[in-house]
């Protein structure tokens, strides 16, 4: 009982690695007051980088480190069109999705299938996830530039006035949120399953969005929401060949949740821990 | 640094002009991937024009593809114009389809049958969305994300229906349901899939959301509630209702558009991923590009036909996995979304 437990809890830690990983990346961005829905796809495209430097180069090192710099230039692209252009932030982001699946997808054919001879230890990555939480709750609540950090975010500004480059605390959020989420990419292709087939990161872009609404944009409160929805997939395939429910309400199950959680957030009024300024673009002079 | 400055006179021909440059340069990054690919884009591009607008047969997979985008593109233009971001399409297409297969399966064939077909698919749709709407006016909760995730949901229910309670008798090994009787099929266009009584359906409700949208009290409404939330509030007007009726609407358009896919062509429900081919999002790019007049969707619609009819020729002739439409789509939007700023918008480069 005690050895089914810990077990589960430990497979639930794992399935909740890429969302920690993508969902404090997204808290990063959203922190500093933009929103990016393009996690999903830049996961993927980390998933394919690191896979594809894995299989050529056979250094998991340099993997890791070039899914961050795919996640961060791809979420450049979207702030480039987002902060500088002024164009909407949600169709971007919903671009940025199809555009990171859709070019993962093409170019990551001819890896499709393949199974990467020495995979990666799970284990570095949770602790890495885990140590950038308590790391990233340290920053923002501990040091200036955190509170620079979400000052952009509350009140752009104000923050203009005390001399504070909003635009460049923003692309600098969006592309750490975009590294991050390469990361947790990289997790999935390099550790989790270790090969590439189209399609692998299998929403979990989508519920790491949510996720950050979820945890109200709290970090420790990510680590907690992360490891419900890694044990909500334990049970999923545990429960999925014993019990009598078709398997498809099991599929369901974490997207019904989302709905769920975020109609309780509405509820309870938890949103109004959200940054002020989330989703709205700043202009000097402009109101 | 680039900085952009208000164009004091928006004209119409710069902004004509700054689409059509950016729907190059769409291409022309599209083409990029091709040749990252391995294939080079002239033999592409060639292809796809040759396959889709220089044959018959390639014409009317154009249109086949144009009817659903149709139908769900008017809705979506509605919704965007009011202000109300559905993903969710995908997911009412398929709630649509099963609503016009329970009548085709489990109702005595008749004349009735097709209409009843897509009233119960427009209902099924509408309600699908309706979730949505409501937590979008009651609570607040982003619409985009509720309107995805259950997305989610409505592909695993189809799977449930077909691969449980709803298989057919006389499949053996397969996950869809039996045959619909001929009486709940619609007609085609010769040797074509192209069922046209969907595209005369869609072509009919673009027009009428477009009259409701520019001539009606309640289109006046639904444009004031899209255009400035907190001024429909001072006017009194009934944001909540708005928002609700505009989800049930392009939800119900989508239904329809599943209806049409069932009835129309694979005569059964079927695997959600065979059933819908991405209809529900390359309708935004629809959508986007009709900029709020339901009517334009008219226009755009066969666009985008020619872009997904293109892809799945693609994937025959070049060995492409499905994925090619979604690049297509993204690198567009990208462009668009850019040159909606650019058009509204002087750059200036230096401080």
């Amino acid at each position: 009982m005690i050895d089914e437990m810990l077990q589960a809890l430990l497979r639930a830690l794992s399935f909740g690695t890429p969302l920690l990983l993508a969902c404090l990346g997204a808290l990063v961005n959203e922190r500093a007051g933009v929103v990016n829905l393009g996690v999903e796809g830049m996961m993927a495209l980390g998933a394919l980088t690191a896979f594809g430097v894995a299989t050529e180069t056979e250094s998991l090192g340099l993997a890791v480190a070039l899914s961050l710099v795919a996640g961060a230039l791809a979420a450049l692209l979207h702030g480039f069109v987002t902060l500088t252009l002024r164009a909407n932030a949600y169709v971007s982001g919903l671009a940025l999705t199809m555009l990171g699946l859709g070019v993962s997808g093409l170019l990551g054919n001819r890896y499709e299938g393949a199974i990467l001879m020495e995979p990666a230890p799970e284990l570095p990555f949770t602790v890495a996830a885990g140590v950038l939480a308590v790391g990233l709750w340290a920053f923002l609540y501990a040091t200036r530039p955190g509170l620079v950090l979400r000052s952009v975010g509350e009140n752009p500004a104000a923050a203009d006035v005390l001399g504070v480059s909003v635009a460049g605390v923003r692309y600098l959020a969006v592309a750490v949120g975009g590294a991050l989420a390469g990361l947790a990419g990289a997790f999935l292709s390099l550790a989790y399953r270790p090969a590439w087939t189209d399609g692998m990161t299998a929403g979990l872009g989508w519920i790491a969005v949510a996720l950050v609404i979820f945890v109200g944009w709290s970090p420790p409160r990510a680590v907690l929401g992360s490891v419900f929805f890694g044990l909500l997939y334990y049970l999923q395939f545990r429960l999925q060949d014993q019990s009598r429910v078709p398997t498809e309400l099991f599929a369901a199950m974490p997207y019904l949740l989302v709905v769920g959680v975020l109609a309780l957030a509405g509820l309870r009024r938890t949103q109004g821990s959200a940054p002020a300024s989330l989703g709205k673009p700043y202009h000097r002079g402009e109101r | 640094m680039i900085r952009l400055e208000q164009e004091p006179r928006p004209r119409r021909v710069k902004a004509l002009g700054v689409y059509l440059g950016m729907g190059v340069l769409a291409f022309a990054l599209t083409g990029g991937v091709f040749a990252a690919y391995g294939v080079s884009p002239w033999e592409v591009y060639r292809a796809l024009l040759e396959g889709t607008l220089g044959e018959r047969q390639g014409l009317a997979e154009v249109l086949r593809r144009t009817l659903p985008l149709l139908l769900i593109g008017s809705g979506l233009t509605l919704a965007f114009r009011v202000g109300f971001f559905n993903i969710g399409a995908e997911g009412q297409l398929l709630m649509g389809a099963v609503g016009g297969a329970a009548v085709a399966l489990f109702l005595p064939p008749g004349a009735p049958s097709l209409p009843l077909m897509f009233l119960a698919g427009a209902v099924a749709g509408g309600l699908w969305a309706l979730p949505a709407a409501w937590l979008r006016s009651r609570v607040d909760v982003n619409e985009i994300l509720t309107t995805l995730m259950l997305n989610a949901v409505a592909s695993a229910f189809v799977l449930y229906l077909v691969s449980g309670p709803w298989r057919g008798e006389q499949v053996q090994g397969y996950t869809y349901t039996d045959a619909f009787p001929d009486a709940a099929s619609l007609p085609v266009l010769g040797d074509t899939l192209v069922h046209w009584p969907t595209g005369v359906l869609g072509a009919v409700l673009a027009v009428a959301l477009q009259v409701l949208l520019t001539r009606t009290s309640l289109g006046y409404a639904l444009r004031v509630v899209g255009a400035s939330p907190r001024a429909a509030r001072y006017a009194g007007l009934p944001t909540g209702r708005v928002v609700l009726l505009t989800g049930l609407l392009s939800g119900g358009a989508a239904g329809l558009a599943g209806v049409g896919e069932v009835a129309g062509i694979h005569h059964r429900l079927l695997d959600p991923t065979q059933l819908s081919l991405g209809y529900g999002f390359t309708a935004i790019i629809v959508a986007w590009l009709a900029r709020g007049h339901p009517a334009l969707v008219l226009l755009t619609a066969p666009l985008m036909g020619v872009i997904l009819a293109g892809g799945d020729l693609l994937k025959i002739s070049f060995n492409m996995p499905f994925r090619v439409i979604d690049v297509f789509s993204g690198v567009l939007l990208f462009c668009l979304i850019s040159g909606e700023a650019l058009a509204r918008y002087r750059v200036r480069w230096g401080r």
